[in-house]
């Protein structure tokens, strides 16, 4: 057997900080033959990115490998001169980082950036360079490859910027190509159809590759093994198939469990979330890292001697002291509770539209009596969500699901049709217009836990002002009402005096939950509340959100383009596509055939954990600007199941069946029915 | 590394350390302050006594005690003049800064905050007296309503704060679109309570910073307008007012111009030290 192209031997890595050494990676070993590519799966800070950084010895100052080696092609990555690390980063072993546009420079052409590589690493100049740029721009299919190559980094997509940065990092031929988080923050179906490319391309050229990913569905789409980390160490690594079927680490069975499953509802099986955090390096437990979250741990025996990585004979090593004996124990599940039945319809909207008018780029902007530019960003929403329960609005960035939330809770006025509730139009109410009772009914969970806190206050103070102009309680009531939350959010009392940088994402994330059930509303709509968080934290959010609105009987109006976590979560469901709705129904209707053919690109682009591991790319290109979006059914330029020029011409009409399942699609609804089963079965 | 969690804070004296050029602005500033502080216990002379006129530095009084610095043409104790001075410089470069902030933080949030025409009204407000020239505006000012203490505050108030208005500006722009602010926007809260209690703490980092270099402007500020005779009124020991007076001695007896200026650079480089050491410290975090 030829020698392993990487090679991490024991490697270590510490950060300098105030605190003094910080060890953020321990003792890594890891093996990546030629052609191989190897998943690395774990939460933030669990020092993933640390290697790939590690790797091509590039720990921007602070950093330090304080023990092991690496070796790349037998050769120690230590002792390279300068001059040696500059020809083997690039040209032997390239990385594609999380943010193309950073990756990118925004003063020169993409032409210039690609022709640059060739120059530097392999000599090629002129037309030759332009060529192989060329060449290599369409091997990452991307539509249009002159253009691109005259165009700058800001004048494509972001989908597109993270194929030219793969098309970069492919075009000196290297051995080993290190990805890491690289379809973070694109959308689903572009994120599915860079990862196909990613996983052909390896194939073709040969290269090896690192994956550094927290989606452990999406790495198993590409990869032949994984090693998962926790803390700074790996605790589980083999074959994929073994880890994801077979998985022995109660960490690795808590990764898998806290997924929503395709298919599973939320009262047959609710979400398992690991309890706790990870924990910073300087508090990590003694003995095993992960005992204190874990669910197995034996007082005595875990939290005495740290395990050590154990080859279990099956192709894959675990670092468990319990492996044995836990191996065959099932996963245990909490049965959820049943819904109470809907009465009535807490918010109707009807016809709901909303404009953006945007001075035109450029010079002509200037001019006065320039045309101002309109962006539709909600185009006649029709929907009802029912009382007491849960509605999923889906759709990928751009389609003007957050436009309406702004347009619900009166931040932004609609400039047509309506939005009922509780008898009055709210479409054009703006929020210093509403009364205190329409304010307090009407409550909304933020997305970015970093910024839905005010930086400056104590944590309890934010959540007491609310109780105070909601509910106009005294001082000594307001306290009350903040304990009675924090109960239920169930975080200690005492964070209430912490700022919010000193809390976690997730605590940041369930404040913001409890600030926005200070008043006990009605309704509350909640933009895509767990997307940034960490997986395992998103499912403990996500159970506490429903666990909140079940208890307090609250409508929900859910935003997200996670379709598991949609499935799991919501009882009816809207998909929206460049303001328009495509498909509304129940969310057993909608997510089982027909399908309107968005939805069902975008039901294929959900990664998932079960057998199918060939990567698919349900649908080619992106979402248009909706500064000219497509004329017809907005959704023909990408449409696989196009039926002809109609598409192109004419507004799909709206389809209903008697059970309430709508969509706006040319094809009858009985035909798409057929098709569908055919693929699916 | 997001979770920060029973991470100590560093204390006051930990930053210092981090940042040699902020202890040195500090320390140059401390200094001053602590001068001007204790003047009447350290000045060897009253600021207006008349001793020795034309008095070089190391020079003896008749009664015997040394004038370090030399004397004015008026025989007044060069040191001691620079010692009173501080106080002047040191009241009225903050009280002068602090109005401008003032004026410039809540114009600068109303801007910011409320856009469209308001907007644009004040900043083209803006435009036009930062497009006026800085001097000729003071000299304008000052000769019009006469040179006092006042007047001095009006004037770096009206030149100063449309650059704070700018600044404060640009940052409620980007804070504006926070989600606790439209958090307090949904639970009612008046747009008052929104801009110096949801934003106004939050912008306080480069305000910080940009105030710092703003006290060593303005102190260049009374320094020249003391040197243009538009400062306090004559007797008053002020920095730029003695640089001004030593204009037709300046070849023959350069003590006169050298020590305040000196004390003019100093003080400023204090300031702009001060300033670069915050904005290190901020980057680092």
């Amino acid at each position: 057997m030829s020698p392993p192209l990487l090679q991490l031997d024991n490697l270590s890595v510490s950060y300098r900080t105030r605190r003094g050494a910080v060890p953020a990676v321990v003792g890594v070993s890891l093996d990546l033959a030629k052609g191989e590519s190897v998943g690395l799966v774990g939460e933030s800070g669990c020092g993933k990115s640390t290697i790939a950084f590690a790797i091509m010895r590039w720990l921007a100052g602070r950093g330090e490998i304080v023990g092991g080696r690496v070796l790349f092609d037998g050769r120690d990555m230590a002792e390279m001169s300068r001059a040696e690390l500059r020809q083997v980063r690039g040209k032997r072993v390239a990385m594609v980082f999380q943010e193309a546009m950073s990756a990118l420079n925004p003063c020169l052409t993409i032409g210039s950036q690609l022709t640059e590589v060739l120059r530097f690493h392999e000599d090629i100049v002129g037309p030759a360079a332009t060529k192989r740029s060329l060449d290599m721009l369409s091997e990452v299919r991307i539509p249009d490859p002159e253009r691109v190559f005259r165009a700058y980094p800001h004048e494509i997509s972001g989908g597109q910027q993270q194929r030219v940065v793969i098309a970069m990092a492919l075009l000196a031929n290297p051995a080993l190509l290190l990805l890491d988080e690289p379809t973070t923050g694109l959308d689903v179906t572009v994120e599915a159809s860079v990862v196909k490319l990613i996983a052909d391309i390896s194939r073709r050229f040969g290269t090896s590759l690192l994956y550094i990913s927290h989606n452990l569905a999406l790495i198993s789409r590409v990869c032949e093994r994984i090693a998962v980390m926790y803390a700074g160490e790996i605790v589980e690594a083999g074959p994929v198939r073994q880890i994801l079927d077979h998985p022995v680490h109660p960490y690795t069975r808590g990764l898998i469990s806290c997924l929503p499953e395709a298919g599973a509802d939320k009262i047959a099986r609710p979400l398992m979330p690991i309890p706790g955090q990870i924990p910073a390096p300087w508090e990590r437990a003694p003995g095993c890292f992960f005992q204190p979250r874990c669910t197995y741990a034996v007082a005595g025996l875990c939290d005495s001697a740290h395990p050590p990585l154990v080859d279990l004979g099956t192709g894959s090593s675990v670092r468990c002291i319990r492996a044995g004996e836990i191996e065959g124990e099932p996963i245990i599940a909490v049965p959820g509770q049943q819904l109470a039945a809907a009465d009535g319809v807490a918010v109707a909207v009807e016809r709901l539209s909303k404009d953006y008018t945007l001075t035109p780029p450029g010079l002509r902007g200037l001019l006065p009596f320039a045309e101002p530019l309109r962006i539709k960003a909600n185009d006649g929403l029709t929907f009802e969500a029912e009382t007491g329960r849960t509605l999923a609005i889906v759709g990928e960035s751009g389609c003007g699901k957050s436009t309406f939330a702004r347009i619900l809770t009166g931040l932004e006025r609609a400039t047509g049709g309506s939005v009922e509730v509780g008898g009055t139009n709210l479409a054009r109410l703006s929020v210093i217009d509403r009364s205190r009772e329409q304010l307090r009914s009407l409550q909304m969970v933020f997305q970015n836990p970093d910024e839905t806190l005010n930086p400056s206050y104590r944590v309890g103070k934010q959540i007491a002002r609310v109780a105070k102009r909601l509910l106009t309680l005294g001082r000594k009531d307001r306290a009350t009402r903040v304990r009675e939350l924090f109960a239920e959010i169930r975080l200690p009392a005492g964070i209430a005096d912490r700022k919010p940088r000193h809390l976690s994402g997730g605590q940041k994330q369930r404040i913001a939950i409890a600030r926005a059930f200070v008043g006990r509303p009605d309704i509350v709509i909640a933009d895509e509340p767990v997307s940034a968080l960490d997986v395992s934290v998103r499912a403990a959010v996500t159970q506490l959100l429903m666990e909140i609105q079940r208890t307090h009987g609250t409508t929900l109006i859910l935003i997200s383009h996670d379709l598991a976590l949609v499935r799991y979560v919501a009882d009816t469901v809207v998909v929206m596509y460049l303001g328009q709705v495509m498909e509304a129904g129940t969310t057993t209707q909608v997510f089982s055939a027909p399908h309107h053919p968005y939805t069902e690109a975008l039901l294929a682009a959900q990664p998932r954990l079960d057998g199918n591991q060939e990567p698919v790319a349900p649908v080619e290109g992106e979402t248009p600007s909706p500064l000219e979006p497509p004329v017809g059914c907005p959704f023909h330029t990408r449409c696989p199941r196009k039926v002809g020029t109609i598409c192109e011409t004419t507004r799909p009409p709206e389809q209903v069946t008697a059970e309430g399942h709508r969509m706006a699609c040319h094809i009858p609804m009985a035909e798409l029915a057929r098709v569908q089963e055919k693929v699916l079965a | 590394m997001t979770d920060t969690t029973g991470m100590r804070n560093p204390t006051f004296w930990s930053l210092l350390a981090e940042s040699p050029i902020l202890v040195a602005g500090a320390s140059i500033l401390a200094f001053w302050l602590l001068v001007a502080i204790f003047a009447p216990f350290i000045a060897p002379f009253g600021p207006n006594e008349n001793l020795v006129p034309m008095a070089l530095p190391g020079d003896r009084t008749p009664g015997g005690r040394t004038m370090w610095l030399g004397a004015d043409h008026l025989g007044r104790d060069v040191l001691s003049r620079i010692i009173y001075g501080g106080r002047t410089v040191l009241t009225y470069a903050p009280l002068a800064t602090l109005c401008a902030y003032t004026v410039g933080v809540t114009l600068g949030l109303v801007a910011g905050y409320k856009g469209k025409w308001v907007d644009e009204l004040l900043s083209r407000f803006a435009d036009l007296v930062l497009a006026f020239p800085v001097i000729v505006l003071y000299i304008v000012i000052i000769q019009k309503f006469g040179a006092s203490g006042v007047n001095i505050l009006i004037a770096v108030t009206l030149a100063s704060s449309p650059g704070i208005m700018r600044l404060v500006r640009g940052v409620v722009l980007d804070l504006r679109t926070r989600a606790y602010v439209s958090a307090a926007q949904m639970r009612g809260e008046s747009t008052l309570y929104i801009l110096f209690v949801e934003i106004l703490p939050n912008a306080r980092g480069p305000l910080i910073v940009d105030a710092c270099l703003r006290l060593g402007y303005v102190t260049i500020t009374i320094g020249t307008l003391g040197f243009l005779g538009l400062g306090l009124p004559p007797p008053t020991p002020d920095w730029g007012g003695m640089i001004n007076e030593s204009r037709h001695f300046a070849l023959v007896f350069p003590h006169m111009a050298i020590f305040p200026c000196i004390a003019v650079s100093s003080l400023v480089l204090a300031f702009n030290l001060i300033a670069d050491g915050l904005r290190e410290l901020s980057l680092a975090d």
